[in-house]
């Protein structure tokens, strides 16, 4: 098998790599900006090509209340549940018969809903995005079903160890607040139809609404859209409150859930961070795709790829409008729960002692590059970039500093970097399973 | 509408190429044909096994990933009961790099035996993750064996137990590379911002002298029909009751596939689907229910699953499955309703087309099963599926005799006190 059975293949070096090009020239498409007579602001991207467009409505979360915690995340998922001309089978038909989908999405910061649809079918499915945004009327059988079912559900979820780690890790972060949220069987019992329906009125304004359109949108679909949604669609007399409580992260930092009978123990390892509005974020972007942030990261390339303690471990950094995290996750083998702790921290200190070799270091950069040039697949990533920009108040500079800094930021840095931001010992620990 | 042009090399190695230069990178997609069914019945889990080794370096690049990083590339792979599949983007301008990874590893891998033993550990903590430590993990390594009885689809890709992953040795590792890793059986994609002639002075230079290798011929033991009623019962560590019904369907071959794959929309695709509608919002039975069919290239599964609602007892739960299955029996589907799954089927064609990784990835597929270009009238096979069809194809499945039922329910979980 390793003989080279002629010529060419003799001619050719296997063992050297081909010559490679780095990545110059990122170019981000911009969209359009429309912001009709009720305050609602319309971003569109318009690709042409295929027959086919995708259309979110982005809401701002009201304020946390920790009395009632549920209320934005039900609100969001009951709106394809009825309104005052459709019930939620009539929705759902309508919009499956045109091949449609519609789907709503719950975030930390933003609730949203969003339309896939063929561009030729916007007649007859925008008007019933327009009724769920003016009539949703929460029935009360709905409501039963959506509270059993959620009980359900969350039963499930609180045996799978890496759910668990994850809401003990938000919690200790962030406390008793909307990024902190861990309910429980009774907060979905507590829901109440008319707490849904205040909360729907006061949220679901258009004032409070971002519309970001992405696919094929000429002038005249982009012309229904905004009549559909600026003709009729009025404002509530007291503006949504987005603000949020303050976070207060918990003075406990170590936290153990046991389960004896676990063959794996879920690790969650972090602190509080800055966010992408930060100087520093993109530096830290490049620090963090070292330690965990791909598959030849530092912690997969000791914890998997030397020990063979995990299935996978990674590294990342959350970013909200209101605060940000920075985390250490892995599901490993319950018996060497301990020694995958002790790697962690290693690695973890290894960065701050030592600077990154130049390889590994020139390494990351063109990954990273590729990585961004990769995620410009389609109109719809061009689209994600913007909402990253938006709704953290950034401009399309960011993604230029961005590269600059990944080009260009030294081993030095990031080694001071590491040192102003991490510090094993006071990183929150969570661990589920066994330890 | 995916185009594409193809060719195939001296020593077999199909190669098809889709250019899109609508994008700046590039996909290099190669299925091999192998998967799980190809396995040794006291070896299951090695093909699984032997794609994560495919990772551990190869003969002449001692690390896989590490040169695709610098060249700003990204990769992965997965198994199925079928198929190897593996596949890498990176920025077209360096596309070469990725027919260099690609040919020394089908040239000949390093076979280390350090990479072994490392990725046996990280297949069993894999096993462990997904299939042992997670509520309902195990579920299809129980449905499997009730459904076949004499065909490799009995076991699953992950294999039928630990054991199995900790006894691989080198030698078989060998013995498997040389058996099904050869350009024979394997169908290369390149897609993206390539031109044809490009792809193939750069098949030709990287791949072209790989020696073809023995051609494998596969043999695998046909399942019978089933003619009888299958049971199990089970209890597992999960808070909820759970059912799974499963049916023998013909494969993904066969000329009923889109009628099948089409019945199985019809009951659990979307809000607006007949199980979800009359068990989980009117009848309030279900918290959750689904259907779909496993897309086996030989006999496949049809799944019913769904979890009752508390108080609900198992046997009213199927037998409310069952009330549905035989109003699609005795009963055709109204037109609106065929109407409507179709129109999802076509826009969910048009989407798919979005994304350059799923075009290479089902180019690759379609070519295994015959011919690329199916890709581009599989939609007018849905279209062509009639209310007839349909009813025709429930009595063929929905018979008692044709049925597996796992009763998989709750038993005492471990009791969490969430450390808060």
């Amino acid at each position: 098998m390793t003989q080279c059975p002629n010529d060419s293949m003799t001619a050719l070096n296997r063992k050297q790599a081909p010559q490679f090009n780095g990545v110059e020239n990122i170019t981000l498409l911009r969209p359009e900006h429309k912001k009709l007579a009720n305050g609602c602001n319309v971003y569109a991207f318009n690709s042409g090509g295929q027959d086919l467009v995708r259309i979110e409505w982005i809401f701002g979360n009201l304020r946390f209340n920790p009395t009632k915690p549920l209320l934005n995340v039900a609100v969001n998922t009951m709106l394809t549940d009825g309104t005052t001309t459709m019930n939620a089978a009539q929705i759902a038909d309508t919009i499956d018969f045109y091949g449609a989908f519609l789907q709503v999405d719950y975030g930390y910061d933003n609730s949203q809903v969003t339309l896939y649809t063929l561009t030729k079918h916007l007649a007859s499915t925008l008007p019933v995005i327009r009724d769920i945004m003016s009539n949703s009327v929460f029935p009360e059988k709905e409501l039963e079903t959506y509270v059993r079912n959620q009980q359900q559900k969350l039963q499930v979820s609180l045996q799978k160890n890496d759910f668990v780690a994850r809401r003990v890790f938000n919690r200790a972060l962030n406390g008793d607040t909307i990024y902190g949220l861990a309910a429980t069987p009774e907060d979905f019992k507590s829901l109440k139809r008319e707490d849904l329906q205040q909360h729907f009125k006061e949220m679901y304004q258009p004032a409070n609404c971002t519309m970001i359109v992405a696919g094929k949108i000429d002038d005249e679909a982009l012309a229904l859209l905004t009549d559909t949604f600026e003709t009729g669609w009025e404002n509530q007399s007291v503006p949504a409150d987005t603000t949020q409580p303050e976070l207060v992260p918990s003075a406990e930092r170590f936290f153990y859930t046991e389960k004896p009978e676990a063959l794996q123990s879920a690790i969650r390892l972090g602190m509080p961070f800055i966010n992408r509005t930060h100087p520093d974020f993109p530096g830290m972007q490049v620090l963090n795709t070292v330690l965990g942030g791909y598959f030849g990261s530092r912690l997969m390339a000791n914890i998997r790829e030397d020990k063979g303690y995990t299935y996978g471990i990674g590294s990342g950094m959350g970013t909200f409008k209101h605060g940000g995290s920075f985390f250490i996750a892995s599901e490993v083998g319950a018996d060497v729960c301990r020694s995958a702790v002790s790697e962690v921290e290693k690695e973890v200190n290894l960065l701050k002692a030592e600077v990154i070799p130049d390889e590994e270091l020139s390494l990351v950069r063109n990954f990273m590059l590729g990585s961004l040039l990769g995620s410009l697949e389609n109109v719809f990533s061009h689209a994600d970039k913007f909402k990253n920009l938006h709704f953290a108040g950034l401009g399309y500079d960011y993604y230029d500093r961005y590269t600059t800094t990944v080009k260009s930021i030294t081993a030095e840095e990031l080694k001071a970097l590491a040192n102003k931001y991490w510090d094993f010992d006071n990183f929150y620990k969570v661990i589920v399973g066994k330890y | 509408m995916v185009n594409f042009n193809r060719f195939t090399l001296d020593n077999g190695l199909r190669v098809l190429v889709h250019e899109d230069s609508t994008t700046p990178m590039a996909v290099l997609n190669i299925l091999y044909d192998v998967g799980a069914r190809d396995e040794d019945p006291e070896q299951t889990g090695f093909a699984h096994l032997f794609e994560h080794l495919m990772f551990g370096g190869s003969i002449n690049i001692p690390n896989y990933d590490g040169p695709l990083q610098r060249v700003g590339g990204e990769n992965n792979a997965f198994t199925s009961n079928d198929i190897t599949n593996y596949y890498i983007t990176l920025p077209s301008a360096n596309i070469e790099t990725a027919f260099w990874l690609e040919s020394d590893r089908m040239l000949s891998l390093a076979f280390s035996k350090k990479s072994l033993e490392v990725q046996r550990n990280v297949v069993i903590e894999e096993f462990k993750q997904r299939y042992l430590n997670q509520p309902y993990g195990d579920v299809w390594l129980k449905l499997r064996p009730l459904v076949y009885k004499q065909h490799p689809y009995r076991w699953a890709t992950i294999g039928k137990t630990i054991k199995h992953i900790e006894d691989a040795r080198i030698e078989d590792v060998k013995a498997f590379f040389k058996k099904h890793y050869n350009p024979q059986n394997a169908i290369m994609v390149v897609g993206g911002d390539v031109k044809t002639e490009d792809v193939k002075a750069l098949a030709e230079k990287w791949f072209g002298a790989i020696p073809a290798g023995e051609k494998y011929t596969r043999e695998l033991p046909v399942e019978p029909e089933q003619h009888e009623e299958r049971r199990e019962i089970t209890t597992g560590k999960v808070p909820l009751n759970d059912l799974y019904i499963a049916f023998q369907m013909q494969g993904r071959l066969d000329e009923s596939f889109h009628t099948v794959d089409l019945m199985s929309d019809i009951l659990s695709r979307g809000n607006s689907s007949r199980l979800y509608k009359t068990l989980v919002k009117d009848k309030q039975l279900f918290s959750e229910i689904h259907a779909y069919n496993t897309e086996a290239l030989d006999k496949g599964m049809f799944v019913v699953q769904g979890k009752p609602v508390a108080g609900v007892s198992t046997e009213d739960a199927e037998a409310a499955i069952w009330e549905q299955l035989e109003l699609l029996k005795n009963e055709e589907v109204f037109a609106d309703e065929l109407t409507k799954v179709k129109n999802k089927t076509e826009s969910t064609m048009a989407f798919s087309e979005m994304s350059l990784l799923d075009k290479a990835m089902n180019l690759a597929f379609y070519e295994l099963m015959g011919d690329a270009d199916n890709l581009n009238h599989e939609t007018l096979k849905y279209l062509a599926v009639t209310p007839a069809a349909i009813k025709e194809q429930a009595n063929k499945l929905f018979r008692k005799d044709n049925s597996s039922t796992l009763v998989y329910l709750a038993g005492k979980t471990e009791e969490v006190t969430e450390a808060v």
